[in-house]
Parts: structure tokens; sequence; C-alpha cells
């Protein structure tokens, strides 16, 4: 377990860690875009401690690696801030991957390493976890504005994660 | 999806960010954190594998109380392989990226007619305004 400042360290240190901000950086430039600029937050994160054991707690899940459930509109590439709200006891078969940016291959195959919901239920199963929220919520990702993600995008999820009655959320990029 | 945790947060829900990009976590500094060192698209582990999946999970978890100090991250105990190669690969390797279409990229045929049919009432999706697109 590191604080911020020690994972830095380590990571300066021993360059053991793929630099993506540096790669992402060079295809903006190469896209033709501005200079990328990175939500870079210094202040102290907002910190609400768990209220109750997870075992207790009604768990969200909220993933960006473009999972939608067949019969929905699937996402597009160029900036989508749309989300859609996948049920929790949706058939895994159903669930689609699409994507620009990573290699979708093992995300159709099993939809478990983006978006883990087999998983989840699993844990629900066994008691680790108390319950699950009706609805995982699911987005595109890569879109190029922070401020679209910040002022669209995150208070409509927070909203929607509020009337689901959550207690705790996991949150999967990609 | 960090900037999506901190406003979250800030509305009362205890958050944890899985992530596989240290140095971006780092920067959008989300309350909580749990690192896996896997190649991106893997992001909660390997395909067919529960049995894995379920572990990293587990690990993950367990910073939703571990964690006392706003920005830490839990650094997760599983390697994708002892060969390193897949770090070169994603740092130097060809920008396999698809062009940024901007109308809905169906993984089949068959979603897109589905999803343009209007019959959903075999299907128990959400189609509300949001998820419609």
């Amino acid at each position: 377990m590191l604080s911020y400042a020690s994972a830095k360290t380590i990571h300066a240190r021993k360059k053991m860690y793929v630099d993506y901000m540096n790669r992402i950086e060079k295809k903006y430039v190469s896209l033709g875009y501005q200079p990328y600029r990175w939500a870079v937050n210094e202040a102290r994160p907002p910190w609400q401690p768990l209220r109750k054991p997870l075992s207790r707690c009604r768990l969200g899940l909220v993933a960006s690696g473009g999972i939608y459930v067949t019969g929905q509109v699937a996402f597009h590439y160029k900036d989508d801030t749309s989300f859609r709200a996948i049920p929790r006891e949706v058939e895994t078969e159903n669930l689609r991957a699409t994507h620009f940016a990573y290699d979708l291959t093992d995300a159709r195959r099993d939809p478990n390493v983006v978006f883990p919901i087999d998983t989840l239920r699993r844990l629900v199963e066994e008691g680790i976890v108390g319950e699950l929220a009706d609805h995982a919520y699911t987005f595109m990702g890569g879109i190029y504005s922070a401020r679209q993600v910040r002022e669209l995008l995150a208070p409509g999820l927070t909203e929607r994660l509020l009337s689901e009655k959550i207690d705790a959320l996991l949150l999967v990029p990609v | 999806m960090g900037l999506i945790a901190r406003h979250a947060e800030a509305a009362g829900i205890t958050t944890l960010c899985m992530t596989s990009a240290l140095d971006i976590t780092r920067a959008v500094n989300p309350p909580r954190a749990a690192f896996l060192d896997y190649p991106l698209g893997h992001t909660t582990g390997k395909p067919g594998q529960p049995a894995l999946q379920r572990q990293i999970l587990l690990e993950a978890l367990e910073a939703f109380t571990s964690l006392e100090e706003p920005g830490s991250i839990k650094i997760l105990p599983f390697q994708w392989s002892e060969d390193l190669t897949w770090k070169a690969t994603a740092q130097m390797g060809n920008d396999d990226r698809i062009s940024r279409y901007d109308t809905p990229q169906y993984q089949t045929e068959g979603d897109r007619l589905r999803a343009e049919s209007g019959d959903f009432s075999a299907l128990r999706v959400c189609r509300c305004s949001v998820c419609a697109g």
C-alpha cells in the first residue's frame, strides 16, 4: 500500500510502469490536436469513509470500457459523453464491448476483464459484498475535454448513482 | 474516471478507482485507487479466469477500508507475466487506435439491427433517453 507521494517516488526511481501520459500526448499532437492538458489535481481529494462494512454495503459499478447490452445504442468514438444503465441481472452473453483505444479481443471474450459483473455477483453470493445497485453504468471514456467530463458526464452519473442509494462505488477505467 | 470518482465522493459516496495506468491516476488524484499492473483492457483480470478475477477484486476491495489517506494508491500483488515485453510494446509499439467515428460503433450487425428496430420488448435493457443514445 502506497501513499500518493511514495507511489510517485517509486514510479520515478524504478521506471517500472508504463508512461501512458507521454504516449497519449504524442498521439494527440500527431492527430493535429492542441497539446493535451491533463487534469492534474494537486488538491486533496474529497473523502467519505465507508459508513459500514462492505458485507452490508450496496455497491455501485461504473466502467468506461465501452460496454453496452445488445439492443442498446452503441457508443461512438468521438467525445461520447453519454452513458448506459446495465441491469445487475444482465445475461453476460448479451454484453458487448466497443472502444477505439484498447484491444477488444479479451473484453469480447470475457467482459469481466473490464466490467466485473460476474465477479461482483459471486462476491454478493459469498456475502463479501452486501448487494449490487439495480444498475451498473458504463460509458466510453477517451473524452478529450476534461471540462465536458466535469460539467456533463460526472454530474449526470452522480445523479443516477445517488438515486441508486449506493454506499460505495467501484470505478473501472480502461 | 478519477474526475468522476472525485465528483461522486464529494456527493457522499465512498469510491474506489481501479487503474492500470499509474501515472494518469496519480495526476487525476482520486480519493482511493487500486493499481493492477496489467496491459490496458484488463483492468479487472484475465479472460476466462474467474478465480483470478475474484482474487484481484478481493485485493482491490480491501482498499475501501485499508486506505486511510486521501489520494492513496494500493499496488495490487499481481503480475501479468514473468516476461515484461508487454510493457515495452505498450510504451513504444505502434499506435493501433481506431479512428474517431461519431456514429455508433456496434460489435455486431445484429446489435445494430436490434438497436434500430425499436422492438425492445424481449430485451430487458434500459431504453430511457440516456441509454437510447
